[in-house]
């Protein structure tokens, strides 16, 4: 089954995904995608791992990890499925990152990696957007590239573990403005899903709604305003996001 | 955690490292150096995850074969959502001050998120009050103390802040909006110190109370 969270006439609801992408409130209303606003699926902490695809960590010039490159990003960044993503004025790349999420379903802590997929809820997917500009050497990649806010869309849902046979051959892809731009495979993974959960709580608990976002393959492009782009995982899902301009967002979206 | 902090104070807790001039000048000529070729230009931040926090009173596990380092703190407790508000604006949207104690291993490099180094459960002691803003005269001129087994072991004070409260709010609303009930740790200074299972832990602040924790092993640790 699909989980999602939806806003609709000012509510929100946790809802079941159907056929077309339609919704089935607990009332048993259905509504269709387009009737309601998407909301992150899920709303922990998010553990980010950089460099995670051999191909990709070559074409940003770095080695392969030896050891999980993780850094976190807290709620404030995350939107959801159709939602907008704002480019800051006057940088020069802003490139999205196509990523498998893993959903904790349970408190995990000292797991071993046979055991490790017990804790896992379900899938879902993100864009991982960064803006290369902002880059410092200081906890890279700092917050101001990767927890800026609506700069993280994660959705349109949660899609049941169950129902996903083999995590580790999923196909990856990126379109802009229906151009395939990014092609990979999760076999591609350094560090699998039960290695990163046993890395994880060997030294903390994760959280039920904790995200691990498992990294992205080779093939950044820039994105500019009035982009649409679509990042979907096989048998997972596949999540629209338009980039808007730095006005415009604030202008819609002033605090 | 009082309840009046405890109600308030749910949101993401985010860190800045080296905020303290001390710490910042002992690093510089480093800091010129490869991996970080340049001093940093923007704050240097950190987020604490939920399953960091802890509380006065409560016990702070000493991990097994590892050091550990209380991180003295002014805490911001965020009262009001602020997206790109300016420095002159940004006391308005304070709810008011605590303690925390940003425990850690030691960090020996500042090149990579510190995830391994400060994301342990019970990591950020917060208390043991929410001191509202109006009851603090100058928030850049206290002093913070940490005691260990009640001797002092380090001591400095908030006026040696690279960047002010009101310029951190500033810079980090830019890109990022902080909520009501986020928590800002404003820096800890140089000089953090080891400390063993049995240590009794406390931040003092003026003005803003005592935050105490008792370092215990973690099961299977020799005491």
């Amino acid at each position: 089954m699909k989980h999602a969270r939806i806003r609709f006439e000012g509510s929100v609801h946790a809802v079941t995904v159907e056929a077309d992408n339609t919704v089935r409130l607990a009332d048993g209303r259905v509504l269709g995608e387009r009737q309601v606003e998407w909301l992150p699926p899920a709303n922990g902490s998010m553990f980010a791992l950089g460099l995670n695809y051999a191909d990709h960590a070559k074409e940003l010039a770095f080695a392969p990890p030896t050891e999980p490159l993780a850094f976190i990003k807290s709620p404030g960044t995350y939107t959801g499925h159709n939602q907008v993503t704002w480019r800051p004025d006057n940088v020069e790349y802003m490139h999205y990152e196509c990523e498998l999420v893993a959903v904790i379903g349970k408190p995990a802590k000292n797991v071993k990696r046979e055991n490790a997929m017990e804790y896992v809820a379900g899938y879902t997917v993100c864009n991982d957007y960064a803006i290369r500009d902002y880059l410092e050497n200081y906890y890279r990649p700092n917050l101001r590239v990767k927890n800026r806010d609506a700069t993280t869309p994660v959705g349109p849902w949660i899609v049941d573990a169950a129902e996903v046979p083999d995590v580790s051959n999923l196909k990856l892809r990126t379109w802009i403005n229906g151009e395939l731009k990014q092609e990979g495979t999760t076999a591609d993974m350094i560090f699998d899903i039960p290695y990163l959960i046993e890395y994880f709580s060997s030294f903390m608990t994760l959280q039920p709604g904790d995200m691990i976002a498992t990294g992205t393959p080779e093939g950044l492009a820039d994105v500019v305003p009035g982009d649409e782009v679509v990042v979907e995982v096989e048998g997972v899902g596949r999540l629209v996001n338009r980039i808007v301009s730095e006005a415009d967002f604030f202008k819609n979206n002033k605090a | 955690m009082s309840h009046a902090l405890h109600d308030v104070a749910n949101g993401t807790v985010f860190g800045v490292a080296l905020n303290y001039n001390g710490l910042l000048q002992q690093r510089l000529a480093e800091f010129e150096k490869p991996p970080y070729k340049q001093a940093p230009v923007k704050p240097v931040l950190f987020i604490k995850t939920p399953n960091t926090r802890n509380a006065h009173g409560r016990d702070v596990i000493h991990p097994a074969g590892e050091r550990l380092q209380p991180g003295p703190a002014l805490g911001v407790v965020i009262g009001k959502d602020a997206t790109r508000v300016s420095a002159d604006d940004a006391m308005t949207h304070v709810a008011g001050f605590t303690i925390v104690n940003e425990y850690s291993l030691p960090e020996d490099s500042y090149y990579r998120p510190a995830v391994k180094a400060k994301c342990r459960d019970g990591f950020c002691s917060i208390g043991p009050d929410l001191i509202p803003v109006s009851a603090v005269a100058d928030p850049h001129q206290l002093t913070l103390k940490l005691y260990v087994n009640g001797a002092v072991v380090q001591e400095n004070t908030t006026a040696n802040l690279v960047r002010s409260i009101p310029q951190l709010i500033a810079e980090l609303s830019e890109f990022m909006t902080l909520h009501a009930g986020d928590v800002l740790i404003t820096g800890t200074p140089e000089e953090r110190v080891d400390v063993h299972p049995g240590d009794l832990v406390e931040v003092e602040i003026t003005g803003l109370g005592r935050l105490a924790n008792t370092i215990i092993a973690e099961p299977g640790e020799p005491a």
